[in-house]
Formats: structure tokens, C-alpha cells, sequence
């Protein structure tokens, strides 16, 4: 899909003149000589093959494991900037735990007509057995993944909230690892705000969860992979790793006395929270999907009575699924009293009937979205489609229009990413990172930026081709 | 640490040692068939096939026994289920799955002699190239050994990977032996013959002993000096009586860490009762081979054993 209009830059203001945020950075890019500009670009990606920073992507066999391309022309923003993000992320996590606390209890927000009753009985990701029951320190959405894209100097907007398990925090930090290990000289010029303490902080954000079986010592904490064939395998791995926790699999584990296990070599040792990287319908076979081998029978149970702590907690999903999305301006408003910081992308919903009349009579200009899409799968991208393409999607969309949402093709921001022929500007969005305990809300500067490398292009997701850059947020 | 990462780094061990085991038996037949007329070298590669157990997956492949055909069908072969390519795969799928039990530095080393090794093994090997594929399957493994003594916590997880090495190794020299034990067996008979001394060296080369063996025995290749080295040598870190000391001590370290010991342990005691206490000569009236095949089963009840005691399946 092509960007309309001019958009903003990142690096460059329109009359061509570097903005302060790059000012240091592009006087130091051009100190340097191409050769050694090349020279670095290639050994970036075999820093990558041989850490084994790979994802598979499901349905290519003749490739199991694949690089995410990276770029090595950081994305800047400054501090400033950062702090109005940053408020607008806060208020909207705070929002979504109160919101997702709300459905599973009094529901007032649909008592108090704001929010449809029938977006969340037909919501697949709604979790009938977590009503009346709140998780240890009543947070639901532990670990958040907020999707921030830029149209302007001071204009950020919200394009989509992880509130399951939002993934990429490893590219994060490898990133900026592998941009300290290549540009050393860069770091000691430009003060940049930190990011390699997030697993520390993970690991303590973890930590303050214990639920009420917790006997005391340093609690047990846990990474739940789906195993090494998942495609976000590494960062499994490496969160565990780098958080002192121990990585295990549904086959690991098995509910002994009211506490759930892991098979250690000295025999059952119990665990007291989860980082659950396996989707709800298959924690436990007992409760959701029977055929899952990648859970533990009976977890829901012993969550229920207060012995293990799921993070994040099941049914979590019910909040950021993309037809909640469209709601968030007001579930923002309806539990922090203040209007949202962070506008939303204008969204409409074709569950509705205008809604829906409009996104049919518009097909060619909008991006549609299943409601429970992901990864950038199942969607249709109106500019860029064939006529017949578009044709066979409104078959879909008339089939069901409660699964689809559609929203308008916005001028994204664009930064340069280094090529052969230069410096070349591509489209791009970023993911910050959001820690809730019941010490607050915690989230690390800057994010992952993701960037289509395609010309024009505006899909950004690594399943679809997409990159990734270091995100720097510049210290004062 | 879990009983399935415990298993993982047991296992990424033993293929890697199974690895170099068999490029070390690939290069000696390799040396042997050069030097040798046609019907000895065949003899040779049928001798590598019956060593590594794929005799019956072998002809069912292939009519006759010839280096290019052992080789390929040793190292990569589709109809070989245990291909070094595939052991390859092993050593790095179960690094991964015991990817935050061990060092940044052991992965990296396995990581990478997998994207080497991966490559080269893709496509059939001719006579020019097999020994630089060879020479990269070894220096693999010496680089994961160097990684590892030089970066890991000496934890359990150590001790399981050292017993995953020992374990194989000791197979490996007891198969190779067991093989060839007939070529051993006339000399003590016929002494003075002139039997082919050429075999001889050839089981030495097999496990890296060559040079050393004629270095403490002055040159001088008899039967009964390679038996005593290979078997009895506690210094030469390929000899099954090295293996078992070093099994032992993994063993011990594991039953101290863990403040209990197993049935392994119990094992343990039982074949150093049986076996450390004969001599060559012992063994010789014996039988070599039916020394070869207690020492063989005793081997892998152990490994059992450990597999049980330590709870790496559930």
C-alpha cells in the first residue's frame, strides 16, 4: 500500500534540513567512509546468524529459521517527545487493567450504556470461568505491547494495543546490543537512554505477583514456551536467560498438591508465576482446547484457588481485540476521567451497519482487519489490491462482518534505512514495551521499531518482510 | 534444572561426540583405502558400515562398497536416519532446548559449526572435499569442548554433558575394538608372524591414538600393547578405562550436588568391581570379545540409569 500525500520524516524536515534529534547522529554518518558503512552492514547480519536471532515462519519449509533484516540507521526520538508518549501509554495501560478488572466483574461500563453488551458475548477471547475471580495484585495485562504510528511532528496515535503477549522485546534489546558492539564511538558521542535493564525489571515486575500459595524465599518465576519449533522460540529463550528463570514446556509440568510443578532432576519443584507464551486456548486442556499438548491440565483450577499466577492472566485477550480498539477513546475516558493522550486511528467497526456500509462503498481506500487478526495475516490493504482481490474480500466481509474492522491508509512516518545507493526513506511504526505490578507501571524507554523495507511500502510486520531498527530515546 | 534440559545437554553431547567419533573412522578407512589394493579397501568401508550398526540400511541403499557411497551415505545420506548431518541437527536442537543452561559461548561455537557443517553436508561429498568435511566435523566438536571448559558453570548441567561425552566415547572405542578384535586375536598365537601391522595402526587411528601409542611403545605394534592401551590406559583420554574414570567422576559430582545417589551410582560400582580389576592378559583368556560386549551393556544401562534417576523424561 502506498503512503498518500507527503509524510512526515523522521530525519529530515521538509526542506531537506536534519532535525535536532538526528543532528549529532548525521554529522557522525558523515565521518564515515562508505567502505566502512558496508563493511558494517554485512557483519551486522552475521552477528545475528551466529547468535541464533532467528524466527520461524510458519508454512516455509524450505526455511525453518529467519533472520529479521535489520537496519542500522537508529530511529531518534528526543526526550521531550518521549515524555508525551510516554503519559499517553501509561494512561491507556492503566485503562485497559481497570477496563479488563471491570468485564470480569460489574461490567458498569456496559452498564452505563458506554460499551455495546454484544462486543464482548460474541468475543472469542472472552474467558466465561475468569468472571468474578481477580488474579494476584488484580492485574490482568502484566506485559503490554503498545503499536504507536507517527503522522506528524507532535501527532502519534494508537494503531493497536497487545494486551496478550505481545512479542519483539528481544529485537529490542539485541538490537542495541549489536549497535554498541558495531558503532562504539556513536554511544560515547550521544547519550542515549538505556534499554538493557529490562529483564531485570521484568524479572521484579514478575516477582511482585506472587499469588496467595507463595511460602516465601525468592519466588519461582517461569517462562511457558510452546517449544523450539514456535516461531518466537529465541525470545522465549532468551527472556528466560537473561531473567535468571527457568524456560519450560506443558510436558515439564504437571499440578502436584494444588501448586503447579516443574519436572526437576531432584523431582517436583512448584512454580509461583507463569510468563505464559502459549495463547489461552491451549493453557489447559481441561478447560479450553482438549487436543493441546502445549498446556497443563488443571492450571485453571489452581490459578482459581490462588496458586500460581498467570501473566498475563487469561481472557486478558478481550481487551485488545480490534473492535474493543475502536472503544478505547472512551474506555480511556470512562476509567481515568481524562480524555485519552493518545488519539486512536479513526476505526470503523462492521459489526455495524453504518459502519459497514461505509467501509463497503470505500473498499479501495481502507485497510480492513480481522477483529482477532495478528502478524498482518488475513488482511485486505484497499490501495494496493487488485480488483478482484477487493471483489473476493467483500464476499468475506458480507459473510461476517462482525470479524472485520477497517480504518483509513494513514501518511506514516518515515525514517532512512541504509541501502547499497545510500540512505532511503521507508515507512515505520514503533512497539514500546510496558511493565504493570502492583508498584505501578513501568516502561522502557523507547521500543521496537519496526520498518517496511519495501519502497512506499506501509506493512511493517516481520512476517510480512518487514525490519527492525534500534530505537533511541535521547537523554536531556 | 529440569529433568528435560538435564536430557538436552546429555544428549547434544553424545551426538556430538558420535559425530566425531565417525569422522575419525571415516578418516582411517580413508588412509587405509588409499594405501591398500581394491579388495582390502572394500573390506574396509564394509567394515565402517558394520561398526556403525548400518549394514542393512547401507545395502538396501547401495550394491557394493566403495569410499564415495560409505561416505555419502555416513554423513548425509536420506536413508540414513543417523546421518551426521542429522546428528549435527541433534547437537544444535538440543542446545536450543537447553538454551539458557548453557553459555553464550557453547552456543555460538555449536550455532555456527552447524551453519558450516549444514552447508558442506548439503551436497554430495566427491574425493576431494571429503577430507576438509572431516577435518570440519572434528575441529566442531574441539571447539564446543573448548567453549564449554572454558565458559560453564561447573553445575549439574556440566557434569550431565560430560556424562553424555563419556557414555558415547567409551561405545565408540568399544565398537571400534569390538570390530576388529579378530585381527587382534591370531597375533597372541601366532607370535612372530608377520601380520598386517597396517590394521593395527589403523584401530589406533580410528581413536586418535596413533601417534601416542607408538610413541610409548617405541614404534612397536603387537596385539596385547593395543589392547592394554586402548582398554587399560587410564592417560589416554579415548581408552575405556579413561571413559569410566570420568564417568565416575560425573557421577560422584552429580551425587554431591544433589545430596542422594541413584541407581546409576549403584551401576557405577558394579562395572568398576568387574572391570577395573582384570589384566590383559585376563581378558585375553576371557575373550576380548565378550569382554567388549559386559563392558557394552554395562555402558548403557548407566546411561539409563542416569536418564531415570535424573528424571529426564516424565
Amino acid at each position: 500500500m502506498q503512503a498518500r500525500g507527503s509524510n512526515f520524516d523522521e530525519m529530515f524536515d521538509g526542506s531537506g534540513q536534519t532535525r535536532p534529534a538526528y543532528g549529532e547522529y548525521c554529522r557522525w554518518l558523515d565521518e564515515q567512509r562508505p567502505e566502512f558503512l558496508r563493511r558494517k552492514n554485512r557483519e551486522a547480519d552475521d552477528t545475528f546468524r551466529r547468535t541464533g536471532i532467528t524466527f520461524n515462519v510458519y508454512g516455509e519449509n524450505e526455511a525453518e529459521e529467519r533472520l529479521i533484516p535489520f537496519d542500522m540507521v537508529p530511529r531518534i526520538i528526543t526526550a521531550s517527545e518521549w515524555r508525551k508518549v510516554a503519559k499517553g501509554i501509561e494512561q491507556r495501560v492503566r485503562a485497559l487493567n481497570s477496563f479488563l478488572y471491570d468485564l470480569y466483574h460489574r461490567q458498569e461500563i456496559v452498564r452505563a450504556g458506554r460499551l455495546p453488551e454484544r462486543l464482548l458475548r460474541g468475543n472469542e477471547a472472552w474467558l466465561a470461568n475468569m468472571v468474578g475471580f481477580t488474579p494476584p495484585g488484580g492485574i490482568y495485562t502484566h506485559i503490554v505491547g503498545i503499536d504507536l504510528v507517527r503522522t506528524g511532528p507532535d501527532e502519534f496515535f494508537v494503531l493497536e494495543d497487545n494486551a496478550r503477549t505481545p512479542s519483539g522485546v528481544s529485537y529490542m534489546l539485541e538490537n542495541r546490543e549489536t549497535m554498541m558492539g558495531m558503532f562504539p564511538d556513536l554511544f560515547s558521542r550521544i547519550a542515549v537512554e538505556s534499554v538493557s535493564n529490562y529483564p531485570r525489571r521484568l524479572a521484579r515486575s514478575l516477582a511482585a505477583c506472587v499469588p496467595p500459595a507463595f511460602t516465601g524465599g525468592k519466588p519461582t518465576v517461569a517462562v511457558l514456551t510452546p517449544g523450539i519449533y514456535n516461531s518466537a522460540y529465541f525470545e522465549h529463550a532468551f527472556l528466560a536467560d537473561q531473567m535468571g528463570a527457568e524456560l519450560v514446556e506443558g510436558s515439564d509440568l504437571r499440578v502436584v498438591g494444588g501448586r503447579v510443578q516443574m519436572r526437576t532432576t531432584r523431582g517436583y519443584e512448584p512454580i509461583d508465576v507463569l510468563y505464559r507464551r502459549v495463547d489461552d486456548e491451549f493453557l489447559d486442556p481441561l478447560t479450553f482446547n482438549p487436543d493441546s499438548v502445549l498446556g497443563v491440565p488443571g492450571i485453571m483450577d489452581v490459578y482459581r484457588a490462588g496458586g500460581i499466577t498467570i501473566a498475563n492472566a487469561p481472557g486478558t485477550g478481550v481487551a485488545d481485540d480490534k473492535a474493543i480498539y475502536s472503544f478505547m477513546p472512551e474506555i480511556v475516558e470512562f476509567y481515568t476521567g481524562e480524555k485519552p493522550l493518545l488519539p486512536n486511528v479513526e476505526t470503523w467497526c462492521c459489526a455495524d451497519k453504518d459502519g459497514l456500509g461505509y467501509v463497503l462503498d470505500n473498499l479501495a481506500e481502507l485497510v480492513v482487519k480481522e477483529v482477532h487478526g495478528s502478524g498482518g495475516y488475513g488482511m485486505l490493504i484497499g490501495p494496493t489490491s487488485s480488483k478482484r482481490e477487493i471483489a473476493e474480500f467483500r464476499e468475506k466481509l458480507i459473510a461476517r462482518p462482525d470479524n472485520y474492522i477497517a480504518q483509513p491508509t494513514l501518511a506514516l512516518s518515515t525514517c532512512p534505512i541504509y541501502t547499497a545507493k545510500g540512505l532511503a526513506p521507508r515507512h515505520l511504526d514503533l512497539r514500546p514495551f510496558v511493565l504493570v505490578s502492583p508498584k505501578g507501571i513501568d516502561i522502557t524507554p523507547g521500543g521496537l521499531t519496526r520498518v517496511a523495507l519495501k519502497k512506499g511500502s506501509l506493512v511493517v510486520n516481520s512476517s510480512q518482510g518487514g525490519g527492525t531498527k534500534d530505537t533511541w530515546v535521547l537523554k536531556d | 534444572m529440569l529433568g528435560r534440559t538435564a536430557n538436552g545437554l546429555f544428549w547434544m553431547f553424545r551426538y556430538l561426540e558420535r559425530a566425531e567419533n565417525t569422522a575419525r573412522l571415516l578418516e582411517a578407512a580413508l588412509r587405509m583405502a588409499l594405501t591398500r589394493d581394491v579388495v582390502t579397501a572394500e573390506a574396509e568401508w564394509r567394515s565402517v558400515i558394520a561398526t556403525l550398526g548400518l549394514t542393512q540400511a547401507y545395502q538396501a541403499a547401495h550394491d557394493g562398497y566403495d569410499g564415495v557411497s560409505v561416505w555419502n551415505f555416513v554423513l548425509r545420506g536420506s536413508t540414513n536416519p543417523g546421518n551426521v548431518r542429522l546428528m549435527f541437527g541433534g547437537v544444535r536442537s538440543n542446545a536450543r532446548e537447553a538454551r539458557i543452561n548453557i553459555s553464550s559461548d557453547v552456543w555460538e561455537a555449536v550455532n555456527e559449526n552447524w551453519m558450516r557443517l549444514d552447508k558442506l553436508l548439503a551436497r554430495p561429498i566427491g574425493q576431494g572435499a571429503v577430507g576438509e568435511v572431516l577435518a570440519a566435523i572434528r575441529r566442531a566438536g574441539t571447539q564446543v569442548h573448548g567453549a564449554f571448559d572454558g565458559s560453564m558453570l561447573r553445575d549439574e548441567g556440566y557434569h550431565f554433558a560430560r556424562a553424555g561425552t563419556f557414555i558415547e566415547r567409551k561405545d565408540s572405542t568399544a565398537r571400534i575394538l569390538d570390530m576388529k578384535y579378530f585381527l587382534l586375536l591370531p597375533s597372541l598365537t601366532y607370535v612372530g608372524s608377520t601380520l598386517d601391522t597396517g590394521q593395527w595402526e589403523q584401530v589406533l587411528r580410528s581413536v586418535a591414538g596413533a601417534r601416542v601409542y607408538s610413541w610409548l611403545n617405541a614404534g612397536r605394534i603387537e596385539a596385547r600393547g593395543i589392547v592394554e592401551f586402548l582398554v587399560l590406559d587410564d592417560r589416554f583420554p579415548r581408552s575405556l578405562a579413561f571413559c569410566r574414570n570420568s564417568l565416575r567422576e560425573c557421577l560422584a559430582s552429580l551425587a554431591r550436588t544433589h545430596g542422594t545417589e541413584g541407581q546409576c551410582h549403584v551401576l557405577m560400582r558394579e562395572a568398576d568391581a568387574t572391570l577395573s580389576q582384570l589384566t590383559v592378559d585376563q581378558i585375553f583368556e576371557a575373550g576380548l570379545h565378550e569382554y567388549l560386549v559386559d563392558a557394552l551393556a554395562r555402558n548403557a544401562a548407566i546411561a539409563r540409569a542416569i536418564a531415570k534417576d535424573y528424571r529426564f523424561h516424565a
